[in-house]
Parts: structure tokens; sequence; C-alpha cells
């Protein structure tokens, strides 16, 4: 724990429950979960003032394990729900999170959807590349020609490309994260629920029990000698934040360079922060057509005393 | 045998292309009525479709009360060849209709363009009276009083105006109150359109004065100025829309369906003053998903749409439900099935997927309003129930209420009161909170969201008091109990006038049965099935779950004979009335054709299953 944490309101351990954690020894879960607690607690976020959205599958339990609101929505649906508790109460830090097949599969219209809305939460997608709760069928992001060890074939269709849908969505701040490495992650955590708007994160998260393809080892690069996760970072020039949201160029060469980066090719993969602008949120945007929304969220304003007479009086 | 209302009623149409601004014209001729004092009754049928296709808007008026119209038309207003006769010339195999000429009454009269030069043989009809009107000579006409001579070409959608011109000059009404309600309608707008829409109806109703001296056997008059009753003229959606404002709705969600998109679009425009937002979603099941996460974080909300959209939500009622929701209210505007189906037309065939919107056993409740005073009244407290028992509400409405004008008396809302039901007060100690505490009514006091000491975590999952997931048998006991005890507990506080009315006499030779918005065709049906010398009541089931179960019993059980009137194909009211009863209905009336019962419809209906001791009476005079 840092040196700081007595000056520190909320411990660690405010964000934690003592509620059983079912996912499997060595669920790349583990990994997610501690970094969403260290980043809500490294920004001191009251816990009575964060909401936790999951969808269903492993990753959806999430909730239950953060001493905060937390709702366990429907498979696909963790989005929706999200951004109506936002809109709702946007006095409260929304972290939505859920899996591969939730997010890019049953959910995929919700995916599209939120980026191009821009409501301000973050979303946290558990990359496994399968849906382990049903043990093991090949999901979304599983790339054609591989079979994991409980499929009978190899998949013949095409995994999807998150971040270059996320790009093209217009989600604002776009990520991409390891399970395993939880310093990183916190760190992109951290940054995600901190930008204003819709934040997303990819996170190749490891299925010890049914993806036999995407190991630990396999992401460490125990087979080429060297890891297979490039931090884009690493590269000095690399800078993902666009300067002027103005300007359709500078948005157009700072998408092209995340696309790229998103297809790198060979036995390498891109983690960090692909993309970041600021633009509006929708929340903003509401408050701009209901003025008190910029003093106080939905929830408090006084909306039990109004007066509809002046609406009957149009219909004379 | 005639009544006041079948002898005093006018019934006026106005039939043309879709778009053609038929809609702005009908609604202005409603409102002269309105203005006179008359008791005004519209009802629009169009195709899916943004312009061209046969529309036609229907106005019944007269100066006792009228909530129906009948299958005569007084006066038709045609815009165009097909209003008249039908498109059967370009459709060979059913035709979408044969045109209004035949539904006119025996001395009643049709106003049409004479440039489209129709031979009167035509209309095989010597019993009515034809007023041939030139559109576009007496539009010129008027456009020169108003120095603008020439230009009749650019203004084409004025020979709207023209024809209700000379519509209220033949039957003899005082065309002042057309001119203010003209002047009403481009209110706030270019004063210039005002008077120029002025002077064409001026204009076209000196003509048809000056040029036609047969006059049509039944004429409008407006009760003298001391006897009008200052009245509204409301759709059924924007009582909903006002009674949700009223209610402190928060938040709207819709994605744009038929017929629910106007009282979300209504929303969207009063809504912000009154700070309520309106979100457009990407489909149903972010609409209802966002209500939902709305709900849960404290505030009203609630979302309308129609039968697709609500076999989309489906999974969202079982989630509001199992996770205790305090809502959202679902409006759900039923519309021709299944499928795409008509998604311009009315049915009510949406009762049993609303009783049974998802899978699973899960407490929730549905109301179904029959007119516009209900519909305030019962989506007002909807959000109250919504709160109280924290479970999903569907409110059950029919295309022909949102759609149609009705000239109302002031919605009397003094006794309407917010209830938000059971909040949880901290105590300091959040160990203690359980969301889904176990009580003997089934409520667990809930907590606002970014409330300190009150947070919870809550499952679509089966879980414990506390929000967490279990699979134990004694807790999903206990908390299936829970969940539906709130019916019971519904049930219990919920007044039986909320639920149903018998209207009419306690007992009668004759019970109607019925629900939602065939209750004004089967109320002004009422006098004549008693002309035919009976006593007969109507009883109106408005609360479909929790049903009535008991009251309606003993009430059916007592009838002497029941005909049962549904605008669907397989009695669903019937059904559910079986379910909860045991009683039969004796005769069904029903009419799935995608349209609403004229009065006729009801009285021949029901004679019919009567005299002919039939089991089920399909009717359609369309």
């Amino acid at each position: 724990m840092p040196e700081t944490a007595e000056a520190k309101k909320f411990t660690l351990q405010a964000y934690k429950t003592d509620v059983h954690v079912d996912w499997c020894p060595g669920c790349g879960d583990f990994g997610i979960l501690s970094s969403i607690q260290q980043a809500l607690f490294q920004l001191q976020i009251p816990p009575y003032k964060v909401a936790m959205i999951s969808g269903i599958g492993c990753s959806g339990k999430t909730p239950h394990y953060v001493d905060t609101y937390g709702l366990h929505t429907l498979h696909g649906r963790a989005l929706p729900v999200a951004t109506g508790a936002k809109l709702a109460n946007n006095e409260l830090t929304v972290v939505a999170v859920g899996g591969d097949g939730d997010g890019y599969g049953i959910g995929a219209g919700y995916f599209l959807n939120s980026g191009r809305r821009n409501v301000d939460m973050t979303y946290i997608v558990y990359n496994n590349g399968v849906y382990g709760l049903t043990k093991g069928q090949a999901s979304p992001t599983l790339a054609k020609g591989l079979k994991t060890k409980s499929m009978p074939d190899p998949s013949i269709q095409e995994g999807i490309n998150p971040i270059a849908v996320a790009l093209g969505a217009g989600y604002t701040w776009i990520g991409r994260g390891y399970s395993l490495d939880v310093k990183s992650l916190v760190a992109l955590i951290t940054q995600a629920i901190r930008h204003k708007g819709t934040s997303f994160l990819d996170v190749f998260q490891t299925c010890p029990v049914y993806n036999d393809l995407r190991t630990k080892d396999w992401y460490a690069g125990e087979d080429i000698g060297r890891s297979r996760l490039r931090r884009l970072d690493s590269d000095p020039s690399w800078d993902p934040v666009v300067k002027d949201p103005a300007s359709i160029e500078e948005i157009a060469e700072k998408k092209t360079r995340a696309l790229h980066a998103s297809y790198e090719a060979g036995d390498s993969l891109a983690v960090g922060v692909f993309y970041s602008i600021d633009l509006p949120t929708y929340d903003q945007q509401l408050a701009n057509k209901i003025p008190a929304l910029k003093e106080h969220p939905l929830v408090d304003l006084p909306l039990y005393q109004r007066d509809v007479e002046p609406l009957f009086a149009e219909l004379g | 045998m005639p009544t006041e209302l079948s002898r005093r009623e006018f019934s006026w149409v106005l039939g043309g292309p879709q778009g053609g601004g038929i809609n702005a014209s009908a609604e202005v001729y409603a409102k002269a009525l309105l203005r006179g004092g008359l008791h005004v009754f519209a009802n629009i049928e169009f195709h899916s479709n943004i312009m061209g296709k046969h529309s036609y808007y229907r106005v019944t008026a007269a100066p006792v009360p009228v909530h129906s119209h009948v299958d005569d038309i007084h006066m038709l207003v045609a815009l165009d060849h097909e209003s008249l006769f039908g498109d059967a010339a370009e459709r060979k195999h059913y035709p979408s209709h044969t045109g209004h000429v035949h539904q006119v009454a025996p001395g009643g009269g049709i106003v049409y363009d004479a440039d489209l030069k129709i031979d009167p043989a035509q209309f095989g009809r010597e019993d009515i009276n034809l007023y041939p009107i030139p559109f576009f000579e007496l539009l010129e006409e008027a456009l020169k009083q108003i120095g603008k001579g020439g230009q009749s070409r650019k203004y084409t959608v004025m020979r709207n105006t023209v024809a209700l011109g000379a519509s209220i000059g033949i039957s003899g009404y005082d065309e002042e109150l057309l001119f203010e309600a003209i002047r009403d309608e481009f209110k706030g707008r270019k004063a210039e359109a005002a008077e120029m829409n002025v002077a064409a109806a001026r204009v076209a109703a000196a003509y048809a004065r000056a040029e036609f001296k047969p006059q049509p056997a039944r004429r409008l008059a407006a009760l003298p100025p001391e006897q009008r009753t200052r009245r509204m003229l409301i759709k059924g959606f924007q009582a909903v829309g006002i009674a949700k404002l009223k209610a402190g709705l928060g938040m709207q969600t819709y994605y744009p369906i038929s017929p629910a998109t106007d009282e979300s679009v209504y929303l969207e425009a009063k809504g912000p003053a009154y700070q309520c937002a309106v979100v457009q979603c990407e489909d149903e099941i972010a609409s209802i998903n966002m209500a939902i996460g709305a709900a849960h974080m404290g505030i009203r909300s609630a979302t309308s749409t129609a039968g697709p959209g609500i076999a989309l939500m489906s999974e969202g009622f079982g989630f509001a439900a199992i996770t205790e929701a305090p809502g959202p209210v679902v409006f759900l505007w039923q519309r021709g099935g299944p499928s795409t189906g008509l998604p311009t037309r009315t049915e009510q065939a949406d009762l049993q997927f609303a009783l049974h919107p998802a899978p699973g056993d899960f407490p929730h409740m549905v109301v179904a309003p029959g007119d516009i005073n209900e519909a305030f009244i019962d989506s007002f407290e909807s959000f109250n129930w919504a709160d109280r028992y924290q479970l999903p509400v569907i409110v059950l409405l029919e295309k022909f209420l949102a759609s149609s004008l009705f000239s109302s008396e002031p919605i009397d809302s003094s006794q309407l009161k917010i209830d938000r039901g059971m909040l949880f007060q901290p105590n300091g100690d959040s160990e203690s909170y359980r969301r889904h505490a176990i009580t003997a009514d089934g409520i667990s006091p809930r907590t606002l969201p970014g409330m300190q000491g009150g947070v919870f975590s809550t499952t679509s999952d089966e879980h414990d008091p506390q929000g967490h997931i279990t699979e134990g048998i004694e807790n999903r006991i206990a908390m299936m109990r829970k969940r539906m005890g709130k019916l019971e507990t519904a049930a219990r506080e919920i007044p039986s006038t909320t639920k149903f009315t018998v209207h009419g006499p306690r007992q009668a030779e004759l019970t109607l049965v019925g629900w939602g918005a065939t209750k004004g065709a089967i109320l002004d049906a009422m006098p004549e099935l008693e002309a035919d010398g009976r006593t007969v009541n109507f009883v109106q089931i408005r609360m479909m779950r929790p049903f009535p179960a008991e009251a309606v019993t003993t009430i059916l059980r007592n009838a002497r004979q029941t005909v049962l009137i549904e605008n669907n194909y397989s009695a669903q009211l019937g059904s559910l009335i079986a379910e909860h009863t045991g009683v039969i209905m004796d005769h069904h009336v029903l009419k799935y054709d995608g349209r609403p019962f004229s009065r006729n419809e009801i009285i021949e209906g029901v004679r019919a299953a009567l005299a002919e001791r039939k089991k089920e009476v399909m009717v359609s005079h369309a």
C-alpha cells in the first residue's frame, strides 16, 4: 500500500466486499478486479458514489466483489443500464464491465451506439476469446482458424477488432490492457475513469480453463523469447491525444495511427492508450437543454411539483 | 330506434393523399366546431407511408357528448379522386379501400374538386347532393384579394382551406368560428399565412352558399354563445405525456415506432422545460434497460412502444422484476399485429402478451385505460405503483386512443398524489442494509444510489436479501413468495374503482364486457341497444394484473347474458376472465380489420350475436 494511504479517507479495503469470489483459480479476472479496486482507491472516489454495472458471464459477477452500488444486469445490456444510471445521477462514477461475448456479440449494438453517445462513464471489457461460463465456445474475438480445447473444430468466423470498432463508433478514450499486468492496468483504469466521456478499455484476459491458446505463457512469449505485448508508450513518438478536437486532419491522423496499431501483425499486440479526445459529453449536452443539471443530478431536481396546466391550456 | 345522439350528430370526413395537409385541416375544422360549443370526436386513418397514399380524417360533432364515429357520412370532403372511389382501378386484388361515396348517408353531400370533371352519373347516387367546387379558381380569387394573384400553384396546399370553407358554407355553420380556428392554427407563424387562409375560406364559403341551393338533409349549427362550454381538444398521446410530467417523470427513453412515437416526440418538445430528459435509443432493448438503470438510481422512468418493440423488451421485464426496480412504466400503444402487421392501424391484440411479457414467474402490473381521463389517471398512478411495489408496470393503450381527438372537460388532477413508496433511512451502519429484505407485504425499503449507508448490489440472478447470487433452496422459496406477494399487496391496496367499472345499472338483461378504448363506442351504443327493449350495462375491465377476480366473478356470475366486445381475433380478455373467474362469455363481437369499432358495428354485432344465438360475430363495415 502506498505511504500516502493514511492520509486517504477511504482504504483499499473499503472497495472490497466479503462475498466469496467464485472465479476459477488463476483466472485473469482477479487481476482486473484488483485493478478496479485499486484505481477507485487511488482516485479516492467514495464507494457510495460509484455504480458498477455488469453484463452476464464470469465478468458479470464483478459488482458483487466491489463494495459500491452495483447492478448485475442482463447479457449484453450493461451499457444501456449504465447510461440510464449516469443520466439519472450524474454525480455517480459509473463503471460498466462485461466480457467480450457480452460486449461484442450479444451487446454489439450497445457497444457501437454508446460510442457515439459519449456519456461520461467507463466501459471495461474482459476479453478472453471464449464464452467461459458456458464452457468455452468461441467468442467474437477468437480469430478464424483457432480451436480452443472445448471446441470440436476450428472457428470459421473472423474475430473482430474491438479497438477498430471503437474508433469507428466514436469512443473518446480507447485503451487496451492485460489482466496480469496489474500495475499498468490500474494506471489505464485510473485514466479511463478520469476521462470526461465514454472511455473504452479492452483487457486481454486469460481464461486458464477454456482458452488454452491465449495463455499467460503465450502472452509472455515463452515460445518466441519475448513478450507478445508491446507497450504503445514504448515508442517515444506515440501521442494518442487529439490536441485540437476541431481539427478533422488531426483526428484522422490519430485515428489512423491507432487503427494501424490495433492491426499490428506478427507476434505483437499493442497495449496502452490508443486514442483520446475531449468532446462534449451527452450529459453536458443534456444539461444544455436542462440547465439545472449543471448544478444538481436529475434525481435531486424538484420533479414532483410540476404545474402542467399550461400544457392543457395549449389544447384549448 | 334513433337516440338523441344519432339524430343530432354530424359526421364529416376529409379524405386525401397522405402528406397533403389533411390532418392540419381536419383539426382546424374540429376546433371550429369545438368553439361553437359542440362536443367533438375525431379519428384518423392513414397508411404506413410518408406521401401519397389515401388517408382520411373523420370529425363527428354533436350538441350532446359523443365518443365514437358512425358508418354514415353526412358530408364528405374529397381532395382527390381516390377519396371518392378508392383504388380498385389500380389494385385488382383486395383494393385497400373502395372510397367513401358509398358511405354517404341519403341526403348527405360531397364536396369535391370541380376540376376532376366527374360525370355525376359516376357517383351512382341519386339520393345525395354533389358540390363540385373549383378549388384552384377560388384559391386564385382569394389570393388576388390579398394581392397575390397568379400564385395559386405556389399555394396548392391551401386548396384544403378552400374545401373547408365550402363545406362550412354548405352546412350552414358559423364561418367566423372557422376563421377563428384558422387564425389559431397559424398563431406564432406568419400572420400573413393566417389571413391568406381566412381569405380562401371566406371566398369558398360565399361561393358555396351562392352556388348550391339544395341543402344537405343534416345541418350543423353552433350553440348560442351563452351555452358554449370551454373544452379542450386532446389526443391520447397528449393526455399520457402530460400525465407523465405531472407524475414527476425524470427520463423517457424510446425507439421510434408507430403509433408510440407521437408521445415521445411530444415529451421531447415539452419535457426539457419541466426538467424531463428524453433519450432516443438504438433499439427497444436499450430503451427498457436504460429506463431500468434510471429507475434503480431513483428517478421515475418510462418508455413507450408498440408490439414489435415490446417483443424486444421482453428480457427487461424479468430483469426489472427480479431486481425489484421501481419501474419503469412501459406504455404499450397497440397497433395491428402480428409482427410488423398494420403499423398505423389499431387493435387490442397485445393484452395476452402484456400479461406475459417475459419468461419465468414474476410480478408486474398491467392497466388498460379506456378514455382520455382514465389514460391520464392511470398513467399517473402507474408511477406510484412502480415506486410503491418496486416492479415494472405496463399501461396498455391503443393507436385509436393515441391519435384520436376528443373534446374534453378539464382533467381534475387535484386528487392525484405522488407516492414514492418506502425509502430506507440510513442509520450509519451500511452492513445492516438489505435491499431485498424479506417483509410481510413483500416490499423492501429502497435506497437512492449515491446515498451513504445505503450501498447495495443486485442481480438478475436469483439472490439473497443482500442482493448477492445464491441458488439456495430456502432463499429461493422466500424470494419467490416475497416478490409475488407484492401483487397481493397491490391488489389489496388499490381501490376497486381503478380496477373496473360497471356502466349503467348494476343488474341488466344484457351485460356488455370490454376494455380499453372501445369504451367510447360501447357507451354511445348502449342507448340504442336499450331502445331495442332491454336493460343494458357495461362491465369495463381496467386492471388486468393483478386481476380483480373476486369482484368480477360476482358481477359476471350474476349477469343474465354476456357479450364480450374486443378489437382482436382471439377474444383475449375473454380468456383472462375465464382464467380468473371460470366464467365463459356467452357471445363475442370481434373486429380485427385494424380499424376501430364504429358505433354501428357494436350495435349490429351485438344484435346479430343475440338474434342468431351466435357464439362469435366478426364485424367489419369498412
